[in-house]
């Protein structure tokens, strides 16, 4: 595959990852918890370096579940000690991640690790790290982490699909019923982490944000099914990620920066243009709006 | 026959105790209101009975069993705005959602369960609205869709969160008629209730509630204007007293 193709399959993959899990994040108003988890699997990332010595992939998954896992215990731990929740997601989030930028910048020194990579990721490099597959080739490696990553989650949506339902409409009743709510939590905390982290060498730990929240929240403007839901945040995502290289290449700017201004953008027509909670269809029928 | 004991039940949010040594029992089949002051736990009594929050101490039986092996029995109505009804999903699916613990783990649910679901919305006058949007419906409608959610679980015991608040006439008209019948099916039944005028014409039981059981009782003999004084402390206009 040329060049190109391999950017735009990573980027794709980015998109449909992250449009999937962004579905539950906003359902179940959790687009902060993202924030906090996208920045804390940086730590996760450094110390997984540390320990292996090696900028493996796959350490890096594991590093990055710890990581958010982590993250997303200390919150409730603090919350449940009467600390504001907004609040809770701030302190431990940036501490988490103050202890990942210090330790890149002592310990590991010279490694291909540094902060601004983390952060707006490089999708260029990603074709120049291949690994070799039976039957298929030489792939990259991010590419090829990306498709593992992405059947994770669309083996955990699709298999778990009505209890990710219950649990994100009506938890209380899930619990009621015996369905395990806190493990579910963290099972969606690891998938978040795991998708944050595929992402990242793509795409970095701010833009991860707006591919993962916003073809969610554009989506849930356009339907009131959540199945529909589902293959319109992905569709909006991959869309994203196309335009957003093209205009990259166009305007001869970040990669990265395009696809989430992309995202925006669809999100600023969906606001606009949806036929239930447009802005456009509210002018146009005013009754509906009144009702 | 016996329906639900509970035996020194007790609770805290954070520090503070909001449930203290609560005891009462009740028999099979009896319909019970929940009655007391703002802040007095009723809300926070069913969750603890159902785990949902964490008790201190105590224990529950249901129908002489302890919750892990009742849940399929029981049936659980939160209260209407503990959930986002702006959700992406319509009165059907969300009717549905009560079999999901018999659908079982990782399947989805068959046409069986839809008819089970559908019966339920026709039950509560809802057939008509099934593939509505939950946000499109009125308050009243979305508590109709909630008791027909519980009554498709086919519980042995309810325990429902004010599902008379904030209701039009007739589905207050329409739920009574439900619980009624499930009564008349030999189902316990518990609802947290705060409309004082309408306890004795609804309820056969009553438990009076502020942190901890005032009184509890068939509702002739509890519902007093002396107990229910006491419940709410001073300040309380007793029916249609009016102060002069």
């Amino acid at each position: 595959m040329s060049y190109t193709g391999w950017i735009l399959l990573t980027a794709s993959l980015v998109g449909l990852s992250c449009g999937t899990i962004g579905v539950l994040l906003i359902l179940r108003r959790m687009a902060m918890m993202a924030d906090a988890i996208s920045h804390t699997v940086l730590l996760g990332i450094v110390v997984a370096f540390l320990v292996t010595r090696e900028l493996s992939g796959y350490h890096m998954l594991i590093g990055a579940v710890v990581a958010g896992l982590l993250t997303s215990i200390l919150i409730q731990w603090l919350q449940s000690r009467g600390v504001q929740g907004e609040a809770s997601i701030g302190v431990v989030f940036t501490t988490l991640f103050a202890v990942g930028v210090i330790l890149i910048a002592t310990k590991v020194g010279n490694a291909h690790l540094d902060v601004k990579h983390a952060l707006m990721g490089e999708i260029t490099f990603v074709p120049w790290t291949t690994v070799h597959l039976p039957w298929i080739g030489d792939i990259p490696e991010a590419t090829f982490i990306l498709s593992i990553v992405l059947l994770v989650v669309l083996a955990a949506v699709i298999g778990f699909y009505k209890e990710w339902k219950i649990t994100s409409f009506d938890p209380a009743l899930a619990a009621s019923i015996g369905i395990p709510v806190v493990v579910m939590h963290y099972a969606f905390m690891s998938l978040l982490s795991i998708t944050t982290v595929a992402a990242f060498d793509a795409v970095g730990a701010i833009m991860v944000l707006a591919m993962l929240i916003t073809p969610a929240a554009s989506a849930y403007l356009w339907t009131d099914r959540l199945s529909l839901m589902f293959v319109l945040s992905g569709g909006f995502g991959v869309l994203a990620a196309v335009a957003g290289y093209y205009t990259a290449a166009w305007l001869d700017t970040s990669i990265s920066g395009s696809m989430a201004f992309a995202t925006g953008v669809l999100f600023m027509i969906s606001f606009l243009a949806s036929p239930k909670h447009g802005l456009l269809s509210k002018l146009l029928s005013p009754a509906v709006a009144a009702e | 026959m016996q329906g639900l004991s509970v035996t020194g039940l007790s609770a805290a949010y954070r520090k503070s105790k909001v449930l203290d040594e609560v005891n009462f029992k009740l028999p099979k089949g009896s319909l019970t209101g929940i009655v007391g002051p703002n802040g007095a736990g009723k809300s926070t009594l069913l969750k603890v009975m159902l785990e949902l929050h964490p008790k201190l101490g105590g224990t529950v039986h249901f129908a002489g069993k302890p919750l892990k092996t009742m849940r399929k029995k029981i049936g659980y109505v939160p209260q209407r705005g503990s959930v986002d009804w702006d959700f992406p999903t319509d009165a059907l699916d969300v009717v549905m959602m009560g079999l999901y613990g018999n659908v079982g783990w990782m399947k989805s649910p068959k046409a069986r369960h839809r008819e089970q679901a559908m019966a339920a919305l026709e039950q509560m006058g809802m057939a008509d609205y099934a593939r509505r949007q939950i946000s499109q419906l009125s308050g009243g409608q979305q508590q109709r869709v909630f008791l027909a959610r519980a009554l498709v679980q086919d519980a042995e015991l309810y325990f429902m969160d004010e599902p008379l608040a904030g209701v039009d006439a007739a589905t207050e008209q329409a739920i009574m008629t439900t619980l009624r019948e499930l009564k008349g099916r030999s189902k316990t039944v518990m609802v947290v209730h705060h409309d004082l005028q309408t306890v004795e014409d609804y309820f056969d039981h009553v438990l009076l509630l502020n942190r901890t059981v005032m009184n509890y009782g068939e509702t002739a003999d509890v519902f007093t204007k002396d107990n229910v004084y006491r419940t709410y402390g001073a300040g309380l206009r007793w029916r249609q007293e009016v102060p002069s």
